[in-house]
């Protein structure tokens, strides 16, 4: 099935209103709220716990810094936390479109099922932006007393940053198999716990190596450590064109069997 | 001129159930066709597949020249659709869903504005412009959804039941509108109520069980066969007075001293006829094949045969 990569504007265009969109409801506000609101209790957790052991580090040699005790674990909860939420914003993208009908205005446009699926994962990821920026503010403010490992913050948010788009995209598919968005929202969240908790596994044959390999905590902590590896990187591409490719495909048979 | 929609051999199968079978039709510009049908009969079938929205099995639409199919962009963009639902984002305002609609037919920056005020002004939505979609009532509502199907100005539109939920007044003016639109662009209209069709309507369509059973222009149509004339005549005629006169091919009794009559003879010549007669005619009307009759005759006649054919195989 021929498929055009699409133009960049028309992409844009229903990226933008997704975007916009989110805010339009009190969904979004409420989720960066209760985001923010736990994290910013974990961020002063950490911080009260590195006073509290301040003392005893600065007789070690090669101590742990205030990225390693505060930044780090704070993306980590923060990593935990997004997997529940990530299935409440991803679960409408087109599940409630099918719903509401508003779809058949899209497939009518002059507009690719490509361009509005990517249209919308992009939306999508601006938003994610946003939690992330709110986020990353928190020990960037740290810097105004003490000295950051900076290359280490950026590592780590970027290794969430991926890990959230990898969160989104399979929501995104999850949302265009069913015009039901509960639906969606629990079996993103099901696969997404899977994918999760996949290296947990303590069966000692041959078949552990390929569960790691497959979980998606596998390739996020190396990137929290500040190893960005390639290997890793190129997991997270191909598990979203993975996905999206997919959410594509379903739109596309939906309309041939309807 | 090419026609602004052909459509050819169109199918659609849903499993074994065949929803559309084999139609071909073509619509020009200046075209009002009005596509009637029961339902299930396929209606929806066809301008979901008219529309991009549902792939046919076989079959080959194109919409302004260019093949649906094969080049779904270019066809889509001479395309606006109305859908039985409208497809309105509850949570935006008319304003704002309008612009977007605007972005997503690829109208240069400097025509939004200007097609959106336009399609505003021509669906009277200048009070409500600035109100959440989700507030409006159901008039209003399918009002945006007229709006957003005209807005870009399209060479081809599809409305599926526009006037559903509209008060009386509101009908008139969206009849209007179609008229208008209908001058200089081609129209489908999906309806199941009859005399609109026959209001608005140059053209008619029939389809029943999946196949185009009815295809012709309301003049024709509304001018087919003999003509029936409605008579009242004085009291003390009866109808085997009338029957005795060969100008009349058949006399029914409607009720006591009224009559239905059939005749190879226009009007003026019956009157004639009557007031020669000197049966104190007081009451003469020409009863015209009306849209609703061939309706029922066609989606009726077709079942009665399927029904037969199923108790024959029985």
């Amino acid at each position: 099935m021929p498929h055009d990569s699409g133009t960049p504007d028309m992409i844009f265009v229903i990226a933008k209103r997704e975007f916009r969109s989110m805010f339009l409801s009190p969904m979004a506000w409420v989720i960066l709220a209760v985001i923010q609101i736990i994290l910013a209790w974990s961020f002063f957790t950490s911080i009260d716990y590195f006073f509290n052991i301040q003392s005893e580090l600065a007789t070690l040699t090669n101590a742990p810094g205030v990225t390693d005790l505060v930044a780090m674990p704070l993306f980590e909860v923060a990593s935990i936390i997004l997997l529940m939420v990530m299935p409440l914003l991803t679960m409408r993208l087109i599940s409630e479109e099918k719903r509401n009908k508003t779809i058949s205005l899209l497939l009518s446009a002059p507009i690719s099922i490509s361009e509005i699926v990517i249209g919308k994962y992009l939306g999508l990821l601006f938003f994610i932006s946003v939690i992330l920026m709110l986020l990353v503010a928190m020990p960037l403010s740290l810097a105004v007393g003490t000295e950051l490992d900076l290359t280490r913050l950026f590592s780590g948010a970027f290794g969430l940053f991926l890990t959230l788009a990898a969160f989104s995209a399979a929501g995104l598919y999850m949302s265009s198999l069913t015009d039901n968005p509960m639906i969606a929202a629990i079996s993103t969240f099901g696969l997404l716990l899977f994918l999760w908790l996949l290296n947990n596994s303590t069966a000692s044959d041959g078949g552990t190596n390929v569960l790691n390999y497959l979980s998606l905590h596998t390739h996020f902590a190396p990137l929290l450590r500040g190893i960005l590896n390639t290997k890793d990187i190129a997991y997270f591409l191909l598990f979203i064109v993975g996905f999206i490719v997919m959410a594509i495909r379903q739109l596309e048979t939906q309309r041939l069997q309807s | 001129m090419s026609s602004l929609i052909s459509v050819n051999n169109l199918s659609r199968h849903y499993g074994d159930f065949c929803a559309v079978n084999n139609i071909s039709f073509e619509l020009s510009a200046g075209d009002i066709l009005g596509f009637l049908g029961p339902n299930g009969a396929g209606k929806s079938s066809t301008m979901q597949m008219l529309t991009g929205n549902l792939a046919p099995t076989y079959g080959e639409i194109s919409i302004d020249g260019k093949d649906l199919l094969e080049n779904p962009k270019a066809a889509k963009a001479s395309l606006g659709y109305l859908p039985e639902n409208p497809p309105l984002y509850q949570e935006m305002t008319v304003t704002e869903y309008l612009q977007f609609c605007a972005r997503l037919h690829q109208l240069d920056k400097p025509q939004i504005n200007s097609a959106c005020s336009t399609a505003i002004e021509r669906c009277g939505l200048n009070d409500v412009e600035q109100r959440l979609i989700r507030n409006l009532s159901k008039g209003f509502q399918q009002r945006v959804g007229i709006a957003q199907a005209i807005l870009h100005s399209p060479p081809v539109i599809i409305l599926d039941e526009p006037t559903v939920g509209l008060d009386p007044i509101q009908i008139l003016e969206i009849r209007q509108l179609m008229k208008t639109l209908g001058e200089s662009h081609g129209i489908i209209l999906c309806t199941h109520i009859l005399p609109e069709v026959q209001a608005v309507c140059n053209r008619v369509q029939i389809i029943n069980q999946g196949k185009l059973v009815y295809n012709a222009n309301i003049d024709e149509m509304l001018n087919r066969g003999t003509e029936k004339f409605e008579i009242a005549l004085s009291p003390d005629i009866n109808r085997e007075q009338l029957a005795g006169h060969d100008i009349f091919t058949t006399v029914e009794t409607i009720e006591n001293n009224h009559f239905l009559i059939e005749s190879k003879s226009d009007a003026a010549q019956l009157t004639q006829y009557i007031v020669e007669q000197k049966w104190g005619l007081t009451h003469f009307a020409t009863q015209q094949t009306s849209l609703e009759q061939i309706f029922i005759d066609l989606t009726l006649s077709e079942e009665k045969t399927d029904n037969k054919l199923e108790t024959d195989a029985a």
